[in-house]
């Protein structure tokens, strides 16, 4: 299963950085909401996606290693089903570095990560393969440890990292049908899949 | 209790600036003391009728923009629900004393719009029985005021509101107009019920909502999002910052974080001279005015009234009856659910479209009243399951297939009767952030409702059974949870010595003093309450307008 950039505005607009794009869709849909095809629009076209320089911290890595090392993480962390992965975390997560109010504390919790990354595996995430970066994230403890967005490292890895790119998937149109749902929670998806059947 | 550690996290309200100005209004004709649904509506009527309106409230002015970061809490396994609306746990403390305990942060907001800013939006009007409880089934007291009284302030707070609805329920008290909007259609998980209910003969119809199913009054149509309750980021849900807005457009002053610490009442004791209120800065203000409308809900507004205590009334004002804060009644939450052989579609939405009031009128001595609801959101929400598991990858992926998909719920609303001895006192060993004695919630339930959620369970077992769905969880007598309706703790009625405010919701005692809000419910059947809420407040702003002139 592919996913979209309309995903990754979706994921946005969930998480609380697509605000523009948002009230937009909520104007849009005034006129036509219920209607069939409600939820085939994507929640704005026009989102911002450029590339910023962030956090000029000489400490933290750069804001393209950032993306860099959420495209590496979000390999074991998503489904093997899907597809176009980088693109979508790319977007998401520029976005989210862009305008979240979490921005600092995902750009340090990475850095802390990315610099174990190195301390343990010989090499930044995005070089090291996709099973030593699994072992790394639940060796930090970020499997069993509940999220607490200034908490222990483990705690961080969860909310920053892991839940970052896991809330991005399941609140987007293509993460919730690989689970069954076609306007999952957070996603403005319209009324009309409610009243729907399942597909036989 | 003390709530969890502050999780406000970094999302703005508009009332942090310092340069706000929060000094009293002068001139005031009237003083609203809270910015719910109560208040904010008898604001915007008083506003439009030309008298000078200063609202009052304990909490913040929240920025729409921050909504959807109030989702991402709301989702996010890390906050709990106060922090979704930035709850405090020191400005909000409160005890809870009944053998019942009661979590009174989970549901409440404290700031303009109050609770509605939470709220699930399920307007129905109350029944005709439930004004004479007494008469027609035995039980509890009479209103002062019956449905034919109240039924035309229920049409227009259907209008003020915007609800979607339609006539198809034959249990609902008669009507004479329809909805302002169109009920959103059924879900597919109703069309399931609805087999299993034919077969019982049990009565399915739609439920009205206080959501725009269309385009109404500049707000837009529901677009899904799911997470209605705690927080609706596209404005389709109605709440309370509607009213305050309007009532600012048409001149009345809203002071936020405006806590208001006690009412002070003239040499006379017969009128309210002033509300002092405590500011971010520390200062302490004295807002005057002809009238006072205290709207700070059913637990903040006895709370004031005790505060209020004087030499001339050392039990606290409008309190010569004994009753400000007696009688304290919740609606009892009935719950079964439990999983199909087949997909039910839940959690696209967070609304109910079904419900059943055909046992409702069925009351009496023994039986309370009761309705069912059919969940549209039962079991896990796929994202907020994947949140908070232990695996991810494709293990991940297994786990929420295996969740989600096939879970259907049903739940239940049951009366309570009043009772002296469940109420809302004063706990004057603890002090909240003013050092003012904290609210003490002594939630007690009678046996009747116990007995008729037992009842209940069993109907909704039965319809479930019907289904063929195997039953996995149960809401019973002795696990049922309230449902954040807090009445009667300013019973309505005609005599001063067993009740607080008259018909028109003046107090008996101060005749500037009025109060709105479900505490003035002297019972309070098994409906949602803010119908009622904005139909007494709609009611009530005629009284005080008209009584103004003699003030």
């Amino acid at each position: 299963m592919e996913l979209t950039r309309r995903d990754a505005l979706a994921a946005l607009a969930a998480m609380g950085t697509g605000g523009a794009a948002v009230t937009g869709v909520a104007h849009v849909r005034d006129g036509d909401a219920g209607g069939p095809g409600n939820d085939d629009d994507g929640p704005g076209s026009d989102g911002e996606t450029s590339m910023t320089s962030g956090d000029s911290d000489d400490s933290l890595l750069a804001d393209p290693a950032i993306v860099e090392a959420f495209v590496a993480v979000a390999e074991p962390v998503y489904p093997d089903e899907l597809s176009s992965i980088e693109e979508f975390v790319g977007t998401v997560i520029e976005g989210r570095l862009r305008e979240a109010p979490t921005a600092d504390g995902i750009r340090e919790t990475m850095t802390e990560l990315d610099e174990l990354a190195t301390e343990w595996y010989g090499g930044r995430l995005p070089t090291i393969p996709a099973a030593d970066r699994d072992r790394l994230l639940r060796e930090v403890g970020a499997d069993v440890a509940g999220e607490v967005p200034d908490g222990t490292l483990a705690e961080r890895v969860r909310y920053h990292v892991v839940n970052e790119l896991l809330f991005a998937l399941y609140a987007s149109p293509t993460g919730g049908e690989l689970v069954g749902i076609e306007n999952p929670q957070g996603h403005p998806g319209g009324t009309e899949s409610y009243r729907r059947g399942p597909t036989r | 209790m003390i709530e969890s550690a502050d999780r406000s996290g970094t999302t703005t309200d508009r009332s942090d600036r310092s340069d706000i100005d929060r000094t009293p209004v002068v001139d005031a004709d009237v003083c609203v003391i809270g910015a719910g649904p109560a208040g904010a509506i008898v604001s915007d009527r008083l506003a439009a009728a030309g008298h000078s309106v200063v609202v009052l409230d304990a909490g913040p002015r929240f920025d729409p923009a921050d909504r959807i970061d109030r989702q991402e809490r709301a989702i996010r396994p890390y906050y709990g629900r106060p922090d979704v609306w930035d709850g405090d746990p020191e400005r909000d403390a409160y005890s809870s004393s009944g053998d019942r305990g009661y979590p009174l942060n989970h549901a409440r907001v404290k700031g303009v719009g109050g609770s509605t800013l939470h709220w699930q939006g399920m307007v129905m009007r109350l029944h005709e029985d439930d004004f004479n409880a007494a008469t027609e089934r035995g039980v509890g007291v009479d209103w002062p005021i019956d449905y034919a009284d109240l039924r035309p302030y229920y049409a227009a707070a259907e209008r003020e509101l915007g609800v979607s609805g339609a006539s198809d329920n034959p249990y609902a008290p008669p009507r004479e107009e329809p909805h302002p909007m169109p009920a959103f259609p059924p879900s597919y998980s109703d069309s399931l019920f609805a087999e299993a209910c034919e077969e019982l003969g049990i009565d399915m119809h739609s439920v009205p909502n206080a959501r725009n199913s269309e385009g109404y009054d500049d707000r837009s149509a529901c677009v899904g999002y799911g997470t209605c309750q705690p927080v609706c980021p596209s404005g389709a849900k109605y709440d309370a910052t509607v009213h305050a807005d309007r009532a600012e457009e048409r001149g009345a002053t809203v002071i936020d974080r405006a806590a208001v610490q006690r009412l002070d009442h003239g040499p006379d004791g017969e009128r309210i001279q002033s509300a002092e209120y405590v500011t971010p800065d520390g200062e302490t203000h004295r807002q005057e005015a002809d009238a006072f409308v205290v709207a700070a809900g059913g637990v903040e507004t006895p709370r004031l009234l005790l505060l209020s205590e004087s030499d001339q009334y050392p039990d606290g004002l409008a309190n010569t009856s004994g009753a400000v804060g007696k009688f304290f009644m919740d609606h009892l939450f009935a719950g079964t659910g439990g999983v199909l052989d087949e997909p039910t579609r839940q959690n696209h939405v967070g609304f109910l479209t079904s419900e059943c009031h055909g046992f409702y009128d069925e009351a009496d001595a023994e039986t309370a009243p009761f309705k069912l609801e059919f969940f549209n959101y039962a079991g896990p929400s796929p994202v907020e399951m994947a949140l908070s598991g232990e695996s991810w990858g494709d293990d991940l992926l297994g786990d929420l297939r295996d969740a989600y998909g096939n879970n259907i719920a049903m739940g239940a609303l049951v009366g309570q009767l009043p009772d002296e001895g469940s109420y809302v006192g004063l706990d004057r060993d603890r002090t909240d952030a003013h050092g003012n004695p904290v609210p003490e919630i002594h939630w007690s339930v009678d046996d009747r409702a116990l007995e008729t959620i037992d009842r209940v369970n069993a109907i909704q077992e039965s319809i479930l059974e019907e289904l063929g769905a195997e039953i996995t969880w149960q809401a019973d007598a002795e696990s049922t949870g309230p449902a954040y309706h807090h009445m009667g703790t300013t019973r309505m009625g005609e005599d001063p010595t067993e009740s607080v405010v008259d018909p028109d919701l003046r107090t008996h005692d101060l005749r500037n003093c009025w109060i709105v809000g479900s505490s003035v419910f002297p019972t309070g059947g098994a409906m949602n309450p803010t119908l009622t809420i904005a139909a007494l407040a709609l009611r009530a702003a005629e009284t005080i307008d008209a009584a103004l002139d003699g003030l």
